[in-house]
């Protein structure tokens, strides 16, 4: 009966409400359909900046100038990394995917304020905008990095002001939506979902969210203050009217740090879902994944001073910073010992999304150990702004963040399109891409190692052999993703159907037949067990006709659940 | 079913709610009020007299001390947090204490320099 009730019921693609067409996108409140309409603005600019960043590197192919001026490639690095941090990296996974299947597996039947999540959405479009339209108007695009430090973004010529106003509405928008994941993981889970029982994405969300809530609101101020610099000369920052600009660094970086961990934290938690689906058995130590990702949160908000190490910062508290940095590693390695942990003995699956995660765990592994050798204070002073620093943000960033990227939306494609993409061509893809990644990555550190600097358009010859392999790399890692994504597209317009469960997963997403319809659930189900048991069903997804006699109460559902 | 317990849910946030409206209906004579008042003014002439007075690195403790106090006077009686639920009390703390947690780290720095 169930499942005539569904045939009828259109799935969020096809549900007409109120709006039709266009319109029933830019005005829907559907979570769902949110999530999807971030989907698509966010690949447009991973794009953009995935562009301007094979450009930076089409530009070090030789030394002296290649295909740009010097003035050209200090806006090109900039907006590559404003577009990628602050359009790409820090919404890609909650806004997207956190929209998407959060309200799913907590058995909801939308965010807590659906209408608040639609706005979030313009104020991303907004600061978009903002972001590319300092591109073509002003005196050009800013030159500073994305970073913005003073005194020189103050003096700029540049058009600084506009693309600090872009970061400004974004980190609103990011506000905004993490308010909205804190109060629906808080109020709206099913009956039954304890905190323990939350899956492992919810976890890592919830404490992204807090970081969004309690850290973006001191990158607000800090970029407000620098246009009133520009335009007031208030002297806050600049030491020419008594300001102090190590003050700026520590303000940018009190947000930027927690921020690196409002980027790796939700893809952490996408690792803890694929894992177990694949290794076919119950993840190795849920509490302590769960709980050290609110440890990552909180001890990230504490190391933010090994920024600024070479910053003329006191010695004190070069010395505290960088004791604290490393206690980051403690949460960070209970994590990826668990996720091996988890693997010691399975039966594991070997499908795309696995490939992608297990590049996920090599990548980041090198992308964190190599965050050792910064925070460390001797170390650190001989690879400061040197391009070890911009190979160990792109081995942690990309490599992490960017790469789990790709695994959840190998992952998670057939819940959201319902088609099924080729495997062995993902599969292949996803080889090429840690081949082209390390090709191009891997030799920076090196460089770095040896003295080449970061944000220089030109270099000593000594180095032109390295940074031929790097640009090469680039080549092999952009066409993988052209690969990967064109096998998506593919799927899309003409893949198969993919099956309900097509990996055996056992979280409530995977529990629903066919597509999500508007409100997901016919029923909100009862949850009696672990997101993660493959033994036993641990949610009763019709309460009202599986369990008779409870009258609505969770806990008498959830006890015949449990004997059901 | 479920649909029951949130409106449970609901309903016991609204009564939530409704019992901190009771709070907000506490009267405070005037003279509290101006007691408060008198505090502040004395604070200022306090920070007035001390800015004049080289206490050297202590100059900047001092007038950060009597600012905070200054604060605390006015969120507690004029903002009403002293009538407010425990649930507020306790998330004004947080910020407190992760606001202080930034500061303590940032003048490790400067007072060290």
């Amino acid at each position: 009966m169930a499942n005539e009730i569904l045939a009828r019921e259109p799935n969020y693609l096809e549900y007409q409400g109120k709006h039709k067409g266009i319109a029933g996108w830019l005005l829907t409140l559907d979570h769902k359909r949110i999530g999807l309409m971030y989907l698509m603005a966010i690949m447009v600019f991973f794009f953009v900046a995935m562009t301007l960043g094979v450009l930076m590197r089409l530009e070090m192919l030789t030394p002296g100038e290649t295909i740009m001026k010097p003035q050209t490639y200090n806006s090109v690095f900039t907006l590559h990394g404003v577009i990628m941090v602050f359009l790409f990296i820090i919404p890609a996974i909650p806004a997207v995917f956190g929209n998407f299947f959060l309200p799913i597996q907590l058995g909801a039947k939308d965010v807590a304020f659906p209408r608040l999540n639609l706005f979030s959405w313009y104020l991303y479009i907004l600061g978009a905008i903002l972001a590319v339209a300092s591109l073509f108007s002003g005196s050009g695009a800013a030159d500073t990095g994305w970073t913005f430090y003073v005194p020189y973004s103050i003096r700029s010529a540049q058009n600084v002001t506009m693309t600090t106003m872009a970061a400004f509405v974004l980190g609103f928008s990011s506000i905004v939506t993490g308010l909205n994941f804190v109060v629906t993981i808080h109020r709206l889970r099913a009956p039954g979902m304890t905190w323990f029982r939350m899956p492992l994405f919810a976890w890592g969300l919830y404490a992204t969210s807090w970081i969004q809530v309690l850290a973006t609101p001191v990158i607000g101020i800090t970029l407000a203050l620098i246009m009133l610099e520009r335009f007031l000369g208030i002297g806050v920052f600049d030491p020419a009217l008594g300001g102090d600009p190590i003050l700026y660094q520590h303000l940018f970086w009190i947000y930027s740090h927690p921020a690196v961990y409002i980027m790796i934290l939700p893809a952490m938690g996408v690792v803890s879902e694929i894992l177990p689906t694949f290794a076919r058995k119950d993840i190795f130590g849920y509490k302590q994944i769960a709980i050290s990702s609110l440890g990552i949160a909180f001890i990230g908000y504490l190391v933010w001073g090994h920024h600024m190490f070479v910053s003329g910062m006191s010695d004190a508290s070069r010395i505290v910073f960088s004791l604290l940095t490393f206690l980051v590693a403690i949460p960070t390695g209970v994590k990826i010992f668990n996720w091996v942990a988890t693997l010691y003995k399975a039966s594991i699956k070997f499908s795309a999304p696995f490939y992608y995660v297990l590049a996920f765990i090599f990548i980041f592994s090198i992308g964190g150990l190599t965050g050792l050798v910064l925070g460390a204070l001797a170390t650190d002073i001989h690879v400061t702004d040197t391009y070890f620093v911009v190979a160990h943000f792109h081995y942690v960033m990309f490599g992490g963040m960017g790469i789990m990227f790709f695994a959840t939306m190998h992952y998670w494609f057939p819940k959201m399109f319902g088609k099924m993409y080729s495997e062995k061509i993902a599969i292949i893809a996803c080889t090429q891409i840690i081949i082209g990644f390390n090709m191009l990555y891997f030799p920076m550190f090196i460089m770095g190692y040896m003295g080449m600097p970061r944000r220089y358009y030109d270099y000593l010859p000594q180095f032109q052999g390295w940074h031929i392999l790097s640009t090469v790399g680039s080549w092999i890692l952009v066409t993988g993703i052209v690969f990967m994504f064109g096998n998506l597209l593919y799927a899309l317009l003409k893949g198969p159907k993919a099956p309900d469960n097509p990996w055996g997963g056992t979280t409530l997403e995977w529990r629903i037949k066919g597509l999500p319809t508007l409100e997901n659930f016919e029923e909100i189900p009862v949850v009696t067990g672990g997101p993660y048991v493959h033994d036993r069903p641990t949610y009763i997804m019709h309460p009202s006709k599986e369990i008779q006699h409870t009258n609505g109460d969770a806990k008498k559902a959830e006890k015949e659940g449990v004997s059901h | 079913m479920s649909e029951q317990i949130y409106s449970q849910e609901q309903a016991s946030g609204a009564q939530a709610a409704h019992h901190t409206e009771g709070g907000h209906a506490h009267i405070t004579g005037y003279g509290t009020y101006i007691l408060v008042w008198l505090g502040l003014v004395a604070l200022t002439a306090v920070t007035v007299t001390v800015a004049g007075i080289h206490l050297g690195s202590l100059t900047l403790i001092t007038a950060l001390v009597i600012a905070a106090v200054k604060t605390s006077l006015v969120g507690y009686h004029f903002m009403h947090i002293k009538y407010d639920n425990a649930i507020t009390k306790i998330f004004i703390l947080v910020c407190i204490v992760i606001f202080l947690t930034f500061w303590i780290l940032t003048f490790s720095d400067l007072s060290f320099r």
